[in-house]
């Protein structure tokens, strides 16, 4: 944990901030949680709610930006307690894309309820998010424990996403293959599908910011990865008659 | 930390409302200390004065330089705060005689490590004074030290501790749910401790079982009407072929007949997967502590799997690593997660003659890990498939794999099981070469 300044002020205005930061990951992760729910489900009174929340996230960030810079003119932090800040504003500006992105899945669910598609694709959907939050999670609570060693995992992770999400855009382009009418609701679930592998993104870059906090180094770099969609061709002779 | 307890009172919820009066965390015995120094200053006050009116005036006759007076002062009322008087020491002797009775022997550590419930306590800026190894063994990471809010983030769990911290309450119960790893809902009652010891504890109540026997009616419902609809359709389709046109046929009533048996005994596998799979979902965490020998599990997966592997002419082969090979865990749930392992790579990996076996010792994941290996050298899994195939009913190709008794459960049957565990499965697999499908199953 952080070690003591003279002036106590100091480290209560810096608890404050992680705990705001905690506040908006936890406010972040159930609006997810929250947004998936009201897809498979079709609840539109549910996204309704997700779509309202989001301005909660949008305020913490103003909050925890006027804060900080706050902090910093006041304080002159150095170091690790610059860092702490400098990190407090990434993370909440990655954690307020997360709420939009959630918020962007809510309000898709009208479209998609339309046409219902079949039970797989929204067990797809729902699978990808577990993975998405998991990731968020585990991201999250080593802001908490700061043991950052076990952080490189996160990565892997991503690469399961990345993988998830091919799959289901070739489901969906075999969906919409078969049959036009399957087009609207299918267009809308690849939005959210997209969405849901941003959300894992993000988590990845906070997971960054935690390593710079707590170590004061970049992460090393990372090898070449990403979701593999941007070849997927489908022919129409591959479909089953 | 040593505490001491000395009364429990049990609430509604099993929440220790009291954790003993003089349970004392640091800030509280750097509370008492300040106390003890004070009576010990006060008590030589008189003695302290005329050693300082000395030194001040030795200072002044002897030259010495100006800033060896002060020092020495400091130094008198330093060893008078340190240096108990006698008559004390025998009152502190006397009260740890006087509560030598068997409760308040008890260390608060001890009574909440008794507490199967997970249970943290906390001080007044919500850092984790305590958490006992229910609490640490579910929420994982549970240092003394760390900031509460910081890991359980949930907006009503938000709200729970600023109430009781605010103290605007004495003591507050909520339902919380816990989406992952594996969906939780718990009751979570905060309470202050009280007695002077601005302590206050959380304790969470794990209400899934409740919970889930709604969610599984459901549940079961809109998985098995689906799954089912398809053996039924076809059932009735053969009654009424029997009835009507082959009613007088005997090969052909032979032959539906079996395809019918086949179609039931389908439908059975089907519920009694889906029971074990909700049966698995309702079962509360894994308790800590026991252990399994994985040689000894897989072995004796092997021996009951021997007929599926000589049907099929398949040669099973082992490759264990030496030593002990033991992992914390369920030894049922995991021979059911080697078993529907085993049984799939002798399934599809027919082609291939062979399966490999395989338990190795790994640190490459997040903690040291012990690795079995199921390989098979069938026809493999698509690249596009195997992010996918964990999912309830996920079917890589209908067509090629209905002739394999599956239910479409098994693996996601694997899956919740290692997520209990903390462990992970990966696929491995090329299509044509086969696939490799690893549990890796942490030790510590």
């Amino acid at each position: 944990m952080q070690s003591l300044h003279i002036v106590s002020a100091y480290d209560e205005e810096l608890k404050y901030l992680s705990k705001r930061i905690a506040a908006m990951g936890g406010h972040a992760e159930r609006m997810v949680e929250q947004a998936v729910a009201a897809l498979v489900a079709a609840d539109a009174e549910l996204a309704r709610k997700v779509v309202g929340d989001d301005a909660v996230l949008d305020e913490g960030q103003r909050e925890i930006d006027d804060k900080a810079i706050l902090l910093i003119a006041k304080r002159q932090p150095m170091a690790k307690d610059l860092r702490e800040i400098v990190g407090v504003i990434r993370i909440s500006a990655d954690l307020e894309r997360v709420g939009d992105l959630a918020k962007n899945v809510a309000k898709r669910v009208a479209s998609v309820a339309d046409g219902r598609q079949p039970t797989s694709l929204f067990r797809g959907i729902e699978a990808l998010a577990d993975l998405a939050l998991t990731q968020l999670k585990e991201v999250l609570d080593v802001y908490a424990s700061r043991s950052v060693d076990t952080i490189s995992f996160v990565r892997d992770r991503d690469d399961q996403i990345d993988a998830m999400y091919t799959s289901l855009f070739r489901e969906l382009l075999t969906y919409m293959m078969e049959d036009p009418r399957n087009i609207t609701s299918c267009t809308h679930l690849l939005f959210c599908a997209k969405n849901i592998e941003r959300i894992g993104d993000h988590a990845t870059n906070i997971a960054e910011t935690i390593y710079y906090i707590v170590t004061g180094e970049q992460m090393p770099a990372e090898r070449p990865k990403g979701d593999k969609t941007d070849r997927i061709v489908i022919q129409a002779e591959a479909l089953p008659k | 930390m040593l505490l001491g307890a000395s009364a429990l009172v049990q609430s509604e919820f099993g929440v220790p409302a009291s954790l003993g009066a003089r349970m004392s965390d640091v800030n509280g015995q750097r509370q008492n200390w300040g106390r003890l120094a004070l009576a010990r200053l006060r008590a030589c006050r008189w003695l302290l004065a005329v050693a300082a009116i000395a030194v001040i005036a030795a200072s002044a006759f002897a030259d010495l330089s100006a800033f060896v007076a002060p020092l020495a002062i400091i130094a008198l009322v330093a060893a008078a705060v340190v240096l108990p008087q006698p008559a004390e020491r025998l009152a502190m002797d006397g009260a740890a005689f006087a509560e030598a009775g068997p409760l308040p022997q008890l260390s608060a550590e001890n009574l909440a490590a008794a507490v199967t419930d997970p249970l943290i306590v906390f001080d007044r800026t919500a850092t984790i004074i305590h958490a006992n190894a229910a609490a640490s063994s579910i929420f994982g990471n549970l240092a003394a030290g760390m900031s509460l809010p910081l890991k359980f983030r949930a907006p009503e769990m938000q709200v729970l501790i600023d109430e009781i911290l605010a103290g605007s309450v004495w003591s507050r119960t909520i339902d919380h749910i816990d989406k992952l790893p594996v969906e939780r809902v718990y009751r979570v009652s905060a309470s202050a401790i009280g007695h002077g010891t601005g302590l206050y504890v959380l304790v969470f109540k794990d209400q899934s079982e409740a919970r889930r026997i709604d969610r599984m009616r459901a549940d079961f419902i809109a998985n098995a009407s689906h799954e089912m609809r398809t053996p039924l359709a076809s059932i009735a389709g053969f009654i009424e072929t029997l009835r009507g046109p082959a009613r007088n046929d005997p090969a052909a009533r032979e032959q539906f007949l079996q395809i019918m048996q086949n179609q039931t005994k389908r439908m059975a596998r089907l519920i009694d997967d889906l029971l074990s799979l909700s049966r698995l979902e309702m079962k509360p965490f894994l308790r800590p502590g026991t252990r399994v020998d994985l040689r000894e599990v897989v072995e004796s997966v092997i021996d009951s799997l021997a007929p599926l592997a000589k049907d099929g002419a398949l040669a099973v082969e082992r490759d264990f690593a030496e030593g002990p090979l033991e992992a914390p865990g369920d030894r049922d749930e995991l021979y059911q997660v080697f078993e529907n392992l085993l049984e799939n790579a002798c399934k599809y990996g027919q082609a291939g003659g062979r399966v490999i076996v395989s338990i190795a010792r790994s640190d490459k994941g997040p903690e040291p890990s012990i690795d079995v290996t199921m390989r098979d050298f069938g026809p493999g899994i698509a690249e596009e498939h195997i992010p996918r195939v964990t999912e309830r009913f996920y079917r890589v190709e209908v067509e090629t794999t209905r002739p394999q008794k599956g239910t479409g459960l098994g693996l996601s049957i694997v899956k919740h099981i290692l997520t209990r565990h903390n462990a992970r499965l990966s696929i491995e697999s090329e299509l044509g070469k086969g696939a490799a499908f690893t549990v890796h199953l942490p030790t510590n």
